[in-house]
């Protein structure tokens, strides 16, 4: 402790001493924190990574916790409440207790939670208690730190509800868990703080949802607390100011903004060649060798892909150029747990060079020997870029540096947007989605387990959470109708009912085994159907033991036979069969063995980086700073067609080989395309044009068909009124729209994941959401779960928001080409293969292809 | 009513129709068969707390007076499991219980006796059977192990994959080699069974022909494996849930 301590205001002087010790002076943001506190206010901290934000979130708890409490069985810490005294006493207080702690060592007083800390990730959780402890052990603090995740034993979970910790670190389900007890109000009624860690991930997604109702009932049990939010840098910071604190009936309420130094401006350069640069696909594989000279001359590098299916070939593309056989590895979401923790505690070690990974290491522990960032394919959006380029270098001062690499040459252009974007310190906003009705059926259910409950008073808590605000009291009451019976028009099982009215007029859980049930299903996480890979040695029978390797997705293990390769983990497998609920693989060799394509992981470009996009496009003067290929593309675009210029819609037609082609620009994500794919395809059948396909990329979309639409009026073609019957009906069929609505039955419980006897059985969920889908349309249209599912496409997997925004936009501002022949700009979207093709058609052609196989082989005469 | 798409096959001689909604009908016989109706499935859920959407019976019924309008049978045989429990008979509203009843007058009507069901409601109408023999086939509700020629039959729910340039669907399907039948379930919430699953596989030695249902017509799928390596012929178990497709 050579370090001269230097007072700061606010501070206590034990905590001046710990910060000059470590060789630290307090950052503004963290002092500024302590004020907020002392006055008990809630506060939202803007910080980038590395500038001491956790511990800005700790600093007021672990003051208000250093001070000595006056006698056992007394609450200390309530003189505290609506903001009393300020910082002067509590200095006063903590001065004494560094002395007093190393003597009295068990201190009699009761332990009552004081801060409760959410973060998305539990491997965060458990990162940031452990980062705590130093701190709490140097200054001699005298405070206990829990986790709590799925991980904990039940001992523990049980004792954490009578004898809380002073700090709980935890993610939003064990919040919620915790919230259905009936001794939720005694644990939580104490409470003085929330810490809301990477809050930017959290509040605009389901889990967001879940989290502000929870908050929404945190309020209630402990009416003063206050709440910090950490949130990496938003293009907007008030929504996630007003997702902080209750929000009045009448007008918005706000937390305090406190805004930490930016950091040092990265350094992102581009990895694009001026040779060649591809016209499609998303791996870069012509660029693997330069990519590995990357890694080479960095400490630790961590490779970024879009997906799933991306990391698998890009670890096998760098293993084939690894000469040095550096230490490589490979991390996403379908890998087993186990395997993901190897890779970490590796990482966390020092022992690899570099990590191919997806979204998973997005969020996360921060590891300080990272000092390059590789991101493959397309940023997708500049806060993605921002929160990636984030995980290398977590010193503040120093630039964080980073390599782009473009797959193709719109990523070209998204790489260079992007990169302009974060110079230029701008970030995409996000659109605010309403709170989901499934997720609150959920909250519903677990409050009831908690306690009766008066509907008046739980609609007035819940409308007090941002995300619900709007929440109309006629829906409230049809998802508790919904909680308690289903909900339907037709009313077959009130006799079943999970919620009854009391004589007071109070809803309670009609049996205590409903709790038990509502405990086994919370979550709002739904992943797909999914199955065990086991690796098994080749020869032994199949089923005869084995080591997950992680889980694939169902419909992926369903098209396999026997024999067929692919490769999962970073290993070629050869598929041996499926006993029980697991796949059975052994490994082989086969260069051309296929890759399995995941749903998930398929972030749509935004709004705001596709805007840069399109502006750069219609701007020649901005084109030098692209690689020459790409230049010329653009340029023979201008020559041969026009440039979409912003604002406007470019519409190109073009008879090719036997076809006609249609190809549009709106620039809106390959989501929203798909869907306007679907229904422009509808329009165009109407009018005799027989189209016979589409495919959509990020920035295009492609219609092609019999005959040729250079003549029709365009403005009809696309005018805003497909949202209406042609989207319904479509709706209708799409398997995404199933998948949407599968979703939210099991948020909300319709279906339940695990059961009570089940859970016995090991047997899983086994009823078809497709199958309830189509009865429930059919016979309930308007049922709160197919609303649910409506609002929830809308933003999510088909984007209809977006699309309506851009039909609006064009109105009158279509412009037409009719071309010759196909222009540079459409080869892209020509390339891309769409999976989703026209719904239902297509999986008949699939049927009618299937038999007409069968014939073929059946009539071959050999 | 016959139709150039309609697929026809022989079962043990005698010649039948497969329906696109999952029946299949007899012409000799004037005799419509369906399989696995499970009537009121989803109440059936209700007591343990899951509200399914309550209308699978009439979305089933729905279903059934469509496949009578169509082809006017003299007599129909529901292979059993034809409600989904012992009770649910009980649980049918007025309206549903009418149409039933409905249908049933005016022609032959067996309820099948199936292991959901080992008593159908009786007041519905029409008769109650364990098995129908009718002349080369006989009609009942769980496959017998091997043998059984001339046998129609439910009870397995069976459900085809078909995966071509990257897309998959799965269809619920007829299963024949021509001396026996398979019947998909008729029900509104009934899930598939693979047919690469033993239980359907080890009802025939020498193979079989998969009929998969399409919405206009019956498609011939065939059954035969994308690529021939004898690693493990043996068959796979598909988990039961129905998959969800991208």
């Amino acid at each position: 402790m050579s370090a001269v301590a230097k007072p700061q205001p606010g501070l206590p002087d034990h905590f001046c001493r710990w910060f000059a010790s470590r060789g630290w002076s307090p950052r503004a943001h963290q002092l500024a924190l302590v004020e907020h506190a002392a006055r008990g206010e809630s506060v939202l901290l803007v910080a980038p990574t590395g500038g001491g934000k956790t511990l800005a979130g700790f600093l007021p708890t672990l003051i208000e916790l250093s001070v000595p409490l006056k006698a056992a069985g007394e609450s200390a810490k309530s003189t505290r409440e609506g903001g009393g005294p300020g910082v002067g006493p509590l200095t006063v207080f903590a001065t004494s207790l560094q002395d007093e702690e190393r003597s009295a060592r068990p201190r009699p007083r009761p332990r009552r939670l004081h801060t409760l800390y959410i973060s998305p990730l539990k491997a965060l959780a458990v990162d940031v208690a452990r980062n705590l402890e130093a701190p709490v052990a140097e200054m001699g603090l005298g405070i206990r730190i829990e986790t709590r995740t799925g991980d904990t034993p039940p001992a523990r979970r049980q004792r954490q509800r009578y004898s809380p910790p002073d700090i709980l670190l935890t993610t939003p389900e064990q919040l919620a868990l915790l919230l259905s007890h009936r001794d939720a109000p005694r644990m939580f009624g104490s409470l003085k703080a929330v810490v809301l860690d990477e809050l930017h991930a959290l509040h605009n997604s389901k889990r967001g949802d879940l989290l502000a109702l929870c908050l929404a009932r945190l309020t209630r049990l402990a009416p003063v607390h206050r709440r910090v939010g950490l949130s990496a840098t938003v293009a907007d910071p008030a929504p996630l100011q007003r997702y902080l604190v209750p929000q009045p009936r009448i007008g918005e309420a706000h937390a305090a903004l406190v805004l930490g130094a930016s950091g040092a401006i990265p350094q992102i350069s581009i990895l694009a060649s001026e040779e060649y640069v591809p016209w499609s696909g998303h791996l870069a594989r012509h660029a693997m060798s330069d990519v590995m000279a990357a890694i080479k001359s960095a400490r630790t590098a961590l490779v970024f892909v879009n997906t799933r299916r991306q990391a698998e070939l890009t670890f096998q593309d760098l293993w084939r150029v690894n000469d040095d056989n550096l230490a490589i590895a490979l991390h996403h979401g379908s890998l087993a747990p186990q395997q993901r923790r190897k890779v970490e505690a590796a990482m966390a070690a020092g022992k690899l060079r570099a990590v191919v990974c997806t979204s998973t290491l997005d969020l996360g522990i921060d590891w300080g020997a990272v000092d390059k960032v590789i991101c493959i394919g397309a940023p997708k959006g500049a806060a993605r870029l921002v929160q990636r380029i984030g995980r290398a270098n977590h010193r503040l001062d120093e630039p964080s540096n980073a390599l782009l690499v473009p797959a193709n040459r719109f990523e070209v252009l998204e790489c260079e947007a992007a990169r302009q974007a974060v110079t230029a310190g701008e970030l995409d906003g996000e659109r605010l989605r309403e709170g989901g009705f499934d997720v609150l059926a959920q909250h519903v259910l677990g409050m009831a387990c908690s306690a009766p409950f008066d509907a008046d008073a739980l609609y007035g808590e819940i409308v007090s959470a941002s995300p619900y605000r709007a929440l109309a009291r006629g829906d409230f009451d049809r998802v508790v109708a919904f909680v308690a019976t289903g909900g339907y028009a037709l009313k077959r099982y009130d006799r079943y009912a999970k919620l009854r009215r009391t004589p007071e007029g109070q809803w309670r859980l009609a049996h205590p085994r409903l709790a038990q049930q509502y405990r086994l299903n919370a979550g709002v996480i739904v992943e797909d159907p999914m199955i065990d890979i086991k690796l098994q040695s080749k020869g032994r029978p199949v089923g005869a033991g084995g080591r997950v390797l992680g889980q694939l997705e169902e419909y992926f293990v369903e098209q396999l036979s026997p024999g067929d390769t692919f490769v999962f983990s970073g290993e070629v497998l050869a598929f041996q069969g499926i006993r029980e609920d697991a796949a059975y693989v052994s490994r082989t060799h086969d260069p051309e063995a296929q890759v399995p394509s995941y749903n998930g992981g398929k972030f749509p470009l935004s709004t705001f980086l596709a805007q840069r996009v399109r502006e750069m496009v219609s701007k020649p003067e901005t084109w030098h700073l692209l690689p020459q290929p790409v230049e010329e593309w653009l340029r023979i675009q201008e020559w041969r067609s026009t440039l979409p210029q912003p604002g406007q819609l470019l519409v190109e037609s073009f008879p090719r080989a036997d076809k006609f082609y249609l190809v549009c620009y709106p620039f809106e994500g390959r989501l929203a395309h798909q869907t306007l794919g679907m229904l422009v395809t509808r329009r165009l059948e109407r009018l005799r044009m027989r189209p016979t396909g589409f495919s959509a990329n990020e920035y295009a979309l492609a219609v092609w068909g019999l005959r040729d639409m250079a003549g029709l009026d365009f403005g009809a073609l696309f005018s805003e009124d497909m949202l209406g019957d042609d989207l319904d009906a479509w709706l209708a069929e799409s398997n995404l729209y199933k998948r949407t609505f599968r979703n939210c039955a099991i948020i909300a419980g319709l279906i339940e994941r695990r059961s009570i006897d089940r859970e016995k059985t090991g047997r899983q969920v086994t009823f078809s959401t497709d199958l309830i889908y189509d009865v429930l349309r059919e016979h309930e249209p308007d049922h709160i779960l197919l609303r649910a599912t409506y609002r929830d496409a809308a933003t999510g997997l088909l984007d209809v928001a977006r699309l309506a925004d851009m039909l609006m936009r064009v109105k009158g501002r279509i412009v037409a080409r009719a071309l010759d022949r196909v222009s540079p700009l459409a080869v892209p979207a020509l390339l891309e293969i769409s999976k989703e093709m026209v719904a239902g058609e297509a999986r008949e052609d699939i049927l009618r292809e299937a038999e007409e196989a069968l014939i073929a082989d059946a009539m071959r005469v050999e | 009513m016959t139709r150039g798409d309609d697929i026809h096959i022989d079962v043990n001689g005698e010649r039948l129709l497969l329906d696109p909604l999952g029946a299949a009908y007899w012409p000799a016989e004037q005799t419509l068969v369906f399989a696995d109706l499970h009537f009121e499935k989803g109440s059936s859920y209700a007591r343990g707390g899951q509200f399914l959407p309550p209308y699978d019976t009439r979305a089933t019924i729905r279903r059934i007076a469509a496949a009578l309008s169509r082809h006017q049978p003299g007599r129909v045989i529901a292979l059993g499991d034809s409600f989904h429990d012992n009770w649910a008979g009980d649980r049918l509203d007025g309206e549903e219980s009418a149409l039933l009843a409905a249908f049933v007058r005016g022609r032959d009507w067996i309820w099948v006796e199936g292991n959901h069901d080992p008593e159908p409601p009786t007041w519905l109408g029409g008769m109650v059977s364990a098995e129908v023999a009718l002349g080369g086939l006989v009609f009942r509700h769980e496959p017998a192990v091997l043998g059984a020629r001339g046998e129609v039959a439910g009870h397995l729910h069976p459900a085809v994959s078909v995966h071509r340039r990257g897309i998959g669907t799965r269809r619920r399907c007829f299963v024949s080699d021509g001396t026996r039948l398979v019947l998909p379930a008729f029900g509104a919430y009934t899930g598939g069974l693979d047919t690469r699953d033993r239980a359907v596989t080890s009802l025939f030695e020498g193979g079989f022909s998969t009929y998969a249902l399409g919405r206009e017509r019956v498609y011939a799928v065939g059954h035969a494996p994308r690529r021939k390596k004898n690693v493990d012929i043996q068959p796979m178990a598909m988990p039961k849930s129905t998959v969800t497709r991208p």
